[in-house]
């Protein structure tokens, strides 16, 4: 029952992701942060089998840094969005991994993006997405309310509504949610929407 | 002395040189040669012709200069055969980048890129390096217009103006002396036509000798790739007054 979704405002974009590392009936924490800083401008959500998503997203990072590295520039969003669905794409008929992710980011030239790459290597550039059991309220709720040019507070009203509706409307609804932002000043945390709160643990 | 280390490529002189990179570069100095330049609004190359004939068919080959990718070009000097593997190589590297990326390739790294498997042939295998020089003239969107020099050790570097293959040394002297940063493409096709007309040691210069081609923006922002047709080529010569008359030969 893992929600991601997305959305794009003015001059920033946004992903939120729930919270929960869930194993068949058991919550092994409700604090796992599934939204990963791709390089200083960039973040990818994922959703999908836990082992396969840490695994992805972290082969995307270090080959973003690579790039960097060797080259003196970073990759533009779409450029990684792209690559990034190529690699989903090439393992696809060998040894699929089963992660859905949402890659969001801001460039100087072309402003922020958002794109839905989903685990069979579809990949869209969106203005809104999500991914998950959440993404029939979540969609819904944006279709409704979502315009373009949002502000941040204004998108951040749209995200509350969104929460607010899986967590009144899915049957195992996950307790808590992780925001995060991208904008011209770069990749943050945003805030977080904790209805449960676990005894914090120390980073690995 | 040098004879025990000559044949093989992959060691080192006792004086710590590889001596069939250095006669690879041997090669290229007997061959045509070629002259980059980088202006503000564009790349110039120019080179010459060996293979001058009637019979040859100009309409649709290029002895010099070859598209890469329609962001990058290069002109070649030396062993035409193994610049044709190179060439390719280079633009299959160009679409792979694109095919992962959907981007151009930044020119300099289609440079690395392709000198880092020119290097492959220094170091091992036991092939023989390629016998060619590159000027590589691209335009991307994190540096502009760029012109690169390589050669077949896999060294390479940026340059503002640069020659390769036969006189490349009084070449780059004259350029060295005639070169201003703020240079416009027009002045740098003028430059290039005249430093190539003093070193080469034919008697008179016609578009038959010469290859231009220059990497441009179109007015729409997309970036041109053109060979100069030998009409408009004449018309150059003449006009920047570098031309000699030719003499009739039989």
């Amino acid at each position: 029952m893992e929600c991601v979704f997305g959305l794009v405002g003015n001059g920033f974009a946004i992903v939120v992701a729930d919270t929960s590392a869930v194993h068949s009936i058991l919550v092994h924490k409700s604090n796992e942060d599934k939204i990963m800083l791709l390089d200083s401008h960039k973040l990818i959500a994922a959703s999908g089998e836990p082992g396969d998503r840490v695994q992805f997203t972290e082969y995307i990072q270090k080959n973003v840094a690579l790039y960097h590295f060797r080259n003196g520039i970073p990759l533009t969003t779409a450029a990684a969005a792209n690559f990034t669905r190529g690699e989903l794409a090439t393992a696809l008929r060998k040894n699929p991994y089963f992660v859905n992710v949402l890659l969001a980011g801001y460039d100087k030239e072309t402003g922020p993006s958002l794109y839905y790459i989903d685990y069979i290597a579809t990949m869209h550039k969106v203005d809104k997405g999500a991914f998950g059991y959440g993404s029939y309220f979540s969609l819904a709720m944006m279709d409704r309310h979502y315009h373009s040019g949002m502000t941040v507070e204004e998108a951040i009203d749209l995200v509350d509504k969104c929460i607010m509706e899986i967590r009144s409307r899915l049957v195992v609804a996950p307790p808590n949610f992780v925001i995060k932002i991208v904008d011209k000043e770069g990749a943050r945390q945003y805030a977080w929407r904790e209805s449960v709160k676990d005894a914090p643990v120390p980073a690995a | 002395m040098s004879r025990r280390y000559d044949s093989r490529t992959t060691i080192f002189s006792p004086e710590g040189r590889l001596y069939q990179v250095e006669y690879a570069m041997e090669a290229i100095g007997n061959a045509g040669s070629a002259i980059g330049i980088l202006s503000k609004d564009g790349v110039v190359l120019v080179g010459e012709k060996k293979v001058t004939s009637k019979l040859l068919q100009t309409s649709s080959s290029t002895e010099k200069m070859y598209k890469i990718d329609d962001h990058v070009a290069c002109a070649v000097a030396g062993i035409m055969s193994d610049a044709n593997i190179l060439i390719n190589t280079a633009r299959v590297q160009a679409q792979r980048y694109t095919y992962a990326y959907q981007e151009p390739m930044p020119v300099e790294q289609l440079v690395q890129s392709l000198c880092d498997t020119k290097q492959g042939y220094t170091q091992f295998g036991g092939l023989r390096p390629f016998g060619v020089s590159f000027l590589f003239a691209g335009w991307d969107k994190n540096f502009g217009f760029q012109l690169y020099m390589s050669d077949p050790s896999g060294n390479y570097g940026g340059w503002k103006a640069g020659a390769i293959g036969a006189n490349n040394q009084a070449a780059q002297s004259i350029l060295k002396q005639d070169y201003k940063d703020d240079i416009t493409r027009e002045e740098a096709v003028q430059l290039a036509l005249k430093v190539l007309s003093k070193t080469m040691d034919s008697t008179s210069l016609t578009s038959e000798k010469l290859e231009l081609a220059e990497v441009f923006l179109s007015p729409s922002g997309k970036v041109k790739y053109e060979v100069c047709s030998p009409d408009a080529l004449n018309k150059l010569l003449v006009k920047f007054g570098v031309t000699q008359p030719a003499t009739d030969t039989a």
